[in-house]
């Protein structure tokens, strides 16, 4: 029977860790297989085609179209500077002339002896992506980039707004159930990376941001706040292109949720460490969730598994991700296999989880679970 | 492809797949007697992403559940077997797909009310979700639309523009524009973008000359030849092949997909516009269906034009309403106050958004209180309510067309492009899709649909019972006969009329008197008060019906005129809504409309007591 349950979090203490780091059109790759590379290092080079002008010629000289070729005073392929004549009239005995000049500076790509239009192409936009981690060239895959290879420890977000950052990691609060606020943040944050435990107030993300901080790590935030600091509801989930100065990465979802033991304990294990980190959130097709990589020095030769391989068993230990009991952690001691009736009258499939917080056995739709992936 | 056909009066047995964004699921239909009916079903989670890659995977272990389930062989190891011999394999398997986000398309024109919209009716109605639609009037710059068209990297490109022979500069200022942009596509970077040109004729030759070298260009006939009509067959279809074509071949595992199956895959979404079109085509009637799902709302209708008679169908995809992955932006569409309005209990409203936001990044979950379950089906009536706004924009007359005009017109003011929906002559409304096919009790689809679209005079409710339709859409192209049989017996679930006066009087007042003679000599005869719901609970028979609204109010036949005609109960019965409409409204004091909210709810028996 098919199973139905949520792939968990990876939150990993030491693993191999490969990055995929591709250009968005062709390029050229400047590194090699083998080659060992620093976060900041450039690996692969493109030029996007620069943004079109069309400008219509033939409407401003107030002629025909297909008499283009009488009027234009730049070809094809030409060079041109912003305010350069691209057409001209010839006027009367060489006065009254009418002229178009190009609103860019730029290369005149084509022109149109049908509607008129003259196409300018401005300079192409260089885009050059850096290795964001440590490590070393696994693949290079041609002219469109390279996968990376590291020995890190990985943590997975469920939400985050904001891109790639780099930063010290820093711990700001005593307990992974405790609240992150504003006085807690000072100018030795600057530059860093910040945990947080169960939840954040805005006026500490603004604060955060005023100041200057890389990244902030935290179990819980209020979902209505991201529209403060974004500007706008964010209404799906694909993020990561936001206008913010500091990356920030919910580990457990919306409102005050305890941040696990273990990912709050990981983080406090490398306290000053650097961290890669990226908010950029997919829940949709091609799933991508923020990520927090520590590059570690040592090798490690444990793979990241594709968790949805395995299933959910007596004894998996899970997530409880929606209400009630949402956040708090558990161990299965029953899969019942026939459909069970839940409090809202739907039928479904059910799992018997033991709560630890509340040493109490529960019955839990297995859709509402998430296995707690550890190692 | 490779043609595996079995002549259809021998059709013994049908399997038929519906890839979607999470899940795919399996239905497998047999001939039993001289009938076809639905025998089992079967899912299991889409395989199109990593670590599997490959649709067959996810297509195979539903097929398995199916094989399981009926305790009869369909497979050899990853293979299904065709046709059946014995009670081993099946005589067809066809499949439709919305994994991977389905089928992206830009649509272009010259202008935004004709040849754009015409565009987009297209490919709407072939099963795209649009992402923009481009014209040479919608007010953007030329090189806002360049960049517009490089930033979205769809996986198709359809442009129209101008009747047949007339002027071409604008079509083709459109395609300089597309050339410009050298726009790439969604999948993979090694093919070049598919473009369908259904425009002017005349000027096929400049846009072959702009676009041919850039694009993968496919010419079809003008989908809008002249002002007066709309010849959308062939784009559609054009749509259809490329779709199969280029972006079902750049999908993972769906080349051998493409192999497996007897008929070609179809987009889900065209697939239910084919059975939507296909009951209104039988029964003669006016429907609207919608599918609800995760992600996205599409709702279908087929509505007679009241010019030519002629039934029309419109599709509509609401693409960022829908009940998981997009619920945030149902909220951020609906706001606050409106989702509200339908939570029959006070909530404070941080914890609502948290409980909204959630979801959205957990989309999978399922409400397991039934305090979770009021919210998600509040939300839904919202969602539902949107998308039916939007398609009533829609589906319109064509505009921009000359009418001729008689004394009589003089005093009707309607004008080209008015909505086809007109609520008072809908017949059946169709829900589909998880909050409404997998509502725990049926009542609570059928309170969801009147709420949400506010049906008019009398309206048969149906769901669609385990969401199939797509399948069964797809089947009817290929055996239409098995199709209706399945749709009518095992996936149109039939939950009764709504009885909808419209008009307003004061509250409590009385509004409507209904008399029904029941099954088994019953008879329902009383007044009912403005304000109230009441359900009579009656089986999907025929039931004689004697309706009479107060004066100035209508429930199908002119304002205080009263009616004589048939309704069918259902699971759930027949409603009378007498809250009004035009306008409907709800009480605007909280407590006052949380009263009424459980007031209603009782009374049909939304929830068990």
């Amino acid at each position: 029977m098919a199973h139905a349950y949520t792939p968990g979090l990876k939150v990993l203490a030491k693993t191999m860790f490969t990055k995929t780091r591709r250009l968005p059109l062709k390029g050229n790759v400047k590194v090699n297989k083998g080659d060992l590379v620093k976060a900041d290092d450039i690996v692969a080079h493109t030029d996007l085609p620069g943004n079109v002008f069309p400008v219509n010629v033939a409407n401003f000289l107030n002629v025909d179209p297909s008499e283009l070729d009488d009027f234009m005073v730049r070809k094809e392929g030409d060079v041109i500077q912003k305010g350069d004549i691209l057409a001209e009239t010839k006027g009367i005995f060489g006065l009254f002339k009418s002229s178009v000049k190009s609103p860019v500076a730029g290369t005149l790509d084509s022109y149109s002896k049908v509607t008129g239009q003259a196409i300018i192409r401005e300079d192409p936009i260089p885009v050059n992506i850096n290795a964001y981690i440590h490590g070393i060239i696994d693949e290079v895959i041609p002219e469109e980039g390279v996968v990376i290879r590291t020995t890190a420890a990985f943590v997975q977000g469920i939400f985050g707004i904001g891109g790639e950052r780099r930063g010290a990691i820093k711990i700001l609060t005593e307990k992974a159930g405790d609240i992150l606020t504003a006085d807690l943040i000072d100018d030795s944050c600057k530059g860093k990376v910040l945990v947080g435990g169960a939840f954040m107030t805005l006026d500490a993300f603004k604060k955060a941001e005023k100041m200057g901080v890389e990244g902030i790590i935290v179990g819980g935030f209020n979902y209505k706040d991201i529209k403060d600091i974004v500007g706008y509801d964010i209404g799906v989930a694909i993020t990561g292109e936001e206008p913010v100065q500091t990356t920030l990465i919910v580990t457990e979802g919306f409102g005050e949720i305890r941040m696990a033991e273990q990912t709050f304990n990981l983080l406090k294990d490398h306290e000053g460490e650097i961290a890669s980190i990226n908010g950029a959130t997919q829940i949709r097709a091609g799933v991508i969730r923020p990520e927090v990589i520590i590059c570690l020095d040592e090798k490690s030769d444990d793979k990241i598994k594709p968790a949805d391989i395995k299933g959910m068993d007596i004894g998996t230990v899970v997530r409880v991700i929606r209400a009630p009991y949402f956040g708090l952690l558990g161990e299965v001691t029953e899969l019942p296999h026939a459909l069970q009736k839940l409090e809202s009258g739907s039928m479904a499939r059910v799992a018997k989880v033991k709560i630890y917080e509340q040493n109490k056995e529960v019955m839990l739709p297995r859709a509402n679970l998430e296995i707690y992936e550890t190692k | 492809m490779e043609e595996k056909t079995v002549k259809p009066e021998n059709i013994q047995s049908i399997l038929a797949t519906d890839c979607g964004s999470t899940t795919t699921k399996a239905i497998l239909i047999e001939k039993q007697g001289n009938e076809y009916r639905l025998v089992t079903r079967g899912e299991a989670p889409t395989t199109v992403e990593a670590p599997f890659e490959d649709v067959t995977k996810g297509v195979l272990n539903a097929v398995k559940e199916v094989e399981e389930l009926r305790g009869r062989t369909l497979l050899d190891e990853d293979k299904i077997i065709s046709p059946q011999k014995g009670d081993t394999g099946v005589d067809i398997y066809i499949s439709t797909s919305s994994a991977g986000g389905g089928l992206q398309m830009l649509v272009a024109g010259v202008v935004k009310a004709m040849s754009a919209e015409s565009a987009e009716r297209a490919a709407l109605g072939a099963g795209a979700i649009v992402m923009d639609v481009l014209a040479s009037n919608d007010g953007r710059m030329p090189h806002e639309k360049i960049s517009r068209i490089r930033h979205l990297r769809p996986d198709m490109i359809l442009l129209s523009g101008g009747v047949d022979g007339g002027t071409i500069s604008h079509v083709v200022e459109m395609a300089e524009l597309l050339r410009a942009a050298n726009p790439k596509p969604r999948l993979g970077m090694n093919y070049r973008l598919p473009v369908i040109y259904a425009g002017n004729k005349k000027a096929a030759p400049e846009i072959e000359k702009n676009l041919s070298e850039v694009t993968d260009l496919s010419v079809v006939p003008n989908l809008r030849p002249v002002l007066e009509r709309e010849n959308l067959g062939p784009a559609r279809d054009k749509i259809h092949d490329l779709f199969m074509e280029h972006v079902m071949a750049q999908a993972p595992g769906y080349k051998k997909l493409m192999d497996m199956t007897n008929a070609p895959i179809m987009p889900t979404p065209g697939a239910v516009g084919s059975i939507i079109q296909v009951i209104a085509r039988n029964e003669n009637i006016s429907v609207v269906g919608v599918d609800i799902g995760g992600a996205t709302t599409d709702v279908f209708s087929v509505f007679k034009d009241p010019d030519s008679g002629e039934p029309v169908f419109n599709r509509t995809v609401s693409a960022n309403l829908g009940m998981s992955y997009s619920i945030s932006n149902v909220l951020a569409e609906a706001k606050l106050e409106n989702i509200l309005r339908w939570v029959p209990f006070d909530i404070n409203e941080t914890d609502l958004r948290n409980r909204i936001g959630n979801k959205m990044i957990r989309p999978t979950t399922i409400p397991q209180s039934l305090e979770e379950l009021k919210i998600e089906q509040a939300i839904a009536r919202e969602a539902l309510r949107l998308s039916f706004v939007q398609h009533k924009s829609f589906a319109v007359g064509l505009k921009g067309v000359q009418k001729e005009r008689t004394i009589s017109d003089t005093f009707d003011q309607s004008a080209t492009g008015e909505t086809l929906v007109n609520m008072m002559d809908l017949d059946l409304l169709v829900g589909s899709g998880g909050v409404l096919s997998h509502a725990p009790r049926r009542h609570q689809s059928a309170r969801m649909m009147i709420d949400a679209f506010l049906p008019e005079g009398i309206t048969q409710l149906a769901v669609d019972s385990i969401f199939m339709m797509p399948q069964l859409g797809v089947l009817a192209s290929v055996h239409e006969k098995a199709a209706t049989e399945v749709f009518n017996k095992d996936c149109l679930l039939r939950l009764g009329t709504c009885i909808a006066p419209v008009g307003s009087v004061k509250p409590g007042k009385d509004f409507v008197t209904v008399k029904l003679e029941l099954p088994e000599g019953k008879v329902f005869n009383q007044t009912i008060p403005f304000g109230d719901m009441i359900l009579i609970e009656a089986p999907y028979t025929p039931v004689k019906a004697e309706i009479i609204p107060v004066r100035g109010v209508d429930v199908g036949d002119g304002p205080g005129n009263a009616i004589q005609t048939t309704v069918y109960g259902g699971l759930v019965g027949i409603i009378i809504d007498a809250r009004g409409r035009n306008p409907f409204a709800l009480p605007p004091n909280s407590a006052e409309r949380v009263q009424k909210l459980q007031d209603w709810s009782q009374a049909v028996k939304e929830f068990e007591s």
